[in-house]
């Protein structure tokens, strides 16, 4: 017998702060979005020819997205279940009869729901710059929906390694920002020299963005299947790490 | 009276190799008010965490109503609330939220009545809505205590509930201890206090480097273990004592300002009355009079002693 009271109100507790803060939780999102049109979409853009036959301020909005949809993801997901781990409150999930399943389903949900919520946001507030129309709209939600929750459960696993906040912020500072600005979020490959197309071939946030990018125009730097495999391989790997964490104890418990 | 739980040779070795439980054997009876007595570091903590699901255990068994509490962790948690011994509570929830999570996570049904009713018996009821972080210690502790029983539980663990209370709290703690045994409930209580064991409980046992040393009738251990000295003081030092006295168990310290009496508790003569009248009797100049119980650390010289 699964416990869902228990998934349902640690998934509203989690999200009771963001709803505390909605003001700030769409005021940011927006404000950057903003921002970023103003930047690369009027300014650097208007040098910029078209790529692949689209505007660079239209280009951008898929990246755009992923950049704060992999951010969010990771740093709600881990500073979910590190919190608890932090103040001690922790002992309160450890000793109700729920299993790490069921934990990890409220926290990784609403940390997922958060990022989709946001997505959501920057797209609206794209619309306010350009004519944005979504040729796939099906696989733009798949791409999304999988993105978030991979990279909320990638997040969920840093926040119970992490002992101390140095350790929580370190992943997602030096690791994932690097990769997302290399990763063809802001270009298309086809642009840079041979050999670093070659290298960004290894950096697995290009399979995303440009799986996504796809489902908006039709355009992409590596075939939609192979970005599709991508995304479910990491997503698998995640619950990989999970399920032997859980295995081996799972450093909540001592 | 049946035992609800049930420990057997259960250790405990931290990751950091540290032994703090050894090889304890306990059977908590149904209904009953059990304090676990020892001092800092004896394992207190250790051990009601294991039971309650926040610490593996390393080796040996423990069942709650004759259930496992790893394999059938669902039905064993169910039952038991713990208020643990540090003020672990969110910040950003409000008071009737945060016991209203707990008993959520517990997977019972909803029921603010019940809620109220809650916070109404432990005064909380004017903070409802005031977010946890404003409340002060007390009040805290009052909430802590709300979320472990928000999902009735048949056995509550209070892990040094009286550390930093004040005294209206703790009037009202042993109110709602004692209103909790009159439905049934088991209570399993820590503490470093000789006296708090004593004021509440009915059975105590005493833990000391993670080995439970002795369990017993608070009576009976009080009894066995308990030591009281009476203190007389004096006005002027007295430079020796006064020979009527000397068939007791007295001594002079040496400044010859206190006269101490070392009594055993079980034994009924003890000769307090003619202690007292042979010192007034004499030539000595009372100042004062106290009386000390031995302490903790006595009872477990002598525990330590005995094994
Ligand atoms: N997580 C831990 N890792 C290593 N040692 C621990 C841990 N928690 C407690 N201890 C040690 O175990 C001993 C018992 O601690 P505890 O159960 O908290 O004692 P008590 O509650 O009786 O004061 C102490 O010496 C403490 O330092
Ligand atoms: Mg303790």
């Amino acid at each position: 017998m699964m416990n869902f009271r228990a998934i349902k109100v640690i998934y509203l507790h989690e999200m009771l702060r963001f709803w505390q803060t909605l003001f700030q939780s769409i005021a940011s999102p927006i404000l950057s979005t903003a921002l970023y049109f103003v930047v690369f979409g009027a300014a650097i853009g208007s040098r910029i020819s078209n790529v692949e036959g689209v505007s660079y301020g239209l280009f951008i909005i898929p990246g755009l997205t992923m950049l704060s949809v992999l951010t969010q993801s990771i740093s709600n997901a881990s500073f979910g279940i590190f919190f608890p781990k932090f103040t001690g409150t922790i002992y309160e999930i450890l000793s109700a009869p729920i299993s790490f399943y069921e934990a990890l389903i409220g926290f990784v949900g609403a940390a997922a729901s958060k990022s989709l919520f946001l997505a959501a946001i920057i797209l609206i507030t794209a619309t306010f710059f350009v004519d944005l129309n979504v040729a796939h709209p099906f696989w733009m939600l798949a791409f999304l929906i999988l993105t978030c929750v991979a990279f909320s459960l990638f997040g969920f696993i840093i926040g119970l390694w992490a002992e101390n906040f140095e350790k929580l912020q370190i992943v997602p500072l030096l690791i994932i920002t690097p990769l997302v600005f290399l990763g063809g979020s802001f270009y298309s490959i086809s642009m840079l020299p041979p050999l670093w197309q070659k290298v960004t071939l290894f950096n697995p946030v290009l399979y995303l963005v440009s799986g996504f990018r796809w489902s908006f125009f039709e355009i992409s730097d590596v075939s939609v299947g192979i970005s599709l495999l991508m995304v479910i391989v990491f997503l698998s790997a995640c619950i990989g790490v999970v399920a032997w964490i859980f295995k081996s104890g799972y450093k909540l418990r001592q | 009276m049946s035992s609800i739980v049930s420990i057997k040779d259960l250790s405990k070795t931290y990751n950091s190799g540290f032994e703090a439980l050894k090889n304890i054997n306990l059977d908590i009876k149904k209904g009953e008010i059990l304090a676990l007595l020892g001092p800092n570091g004896a394992g207190k903590t250790t051990l009601i965490s294991t039971i309650c699901g926040i610490v593996s255990p390393t080796s040996g068994t423990v069942t709650v109503d004759g259930s496992d509490i790893i394999t059938d962790f669902r039905k064993t948690r169910q039952m038991i609330g713990l208020v643990p011994q540090e003020l672990t509570l969110g910040a950003f929830e409000q008071v009737f939220q945060t016991v209203s999570f707990s008993r959520g996570l517990f997977g019972c049904k909803q029921d603010d009545d019940y809620i109220n009713q809650l916070l109404k018996d432990l005064s909380l009821d004017d903070k409802k809505d005031i977010e946890v972080r404003a409340l002060s210690g007390g009040m805290k502790r009052r909430v802590l205590i709300a979320k472990a029983l928000s999902h009735e539980p048949q056995i509550l663990f209070l892990d040094e509930p009286t550390a930093g209370v004040d005294v209206e709290l703790r009037k009202d703690m042993w109110k709602i201890v004692r209103q909790l045994q009159d439905k049934g409930v088991t209570i399993i209580l820590t503490t470093h206090y000789i006296e708090e064991a004593e004021e509440i409980a009915e059975r105590v046992g005493v833990i000391n480097n993670g080995e439970l040393l002795v369990v017993e009738k608070k009576e009976l251990l009080m009894e066995n273990f308990g030591k009281k000295q009476l203190v007389i003081e004096l006005r002027e030092a007295a430079k020796e004592i006064p020979h009527t006295l000397h068939k007791h168990n007295v001594e002079l310290t040496d400044d010859g300002l206190n006269i101490s009496y070392t009594y055993d508790t079980t034994n009924e003569g003890s000769n307090i009355q003619e202690v007292l009248k042979e010192v007034s009797d004499s030539e000595l100049l009372l100042k004062d009079i106290k009386i000390n119980q031995s302490s903790l650390e006595d009872i477990f010289v002598d525990l330590v002693k005995l094994k």
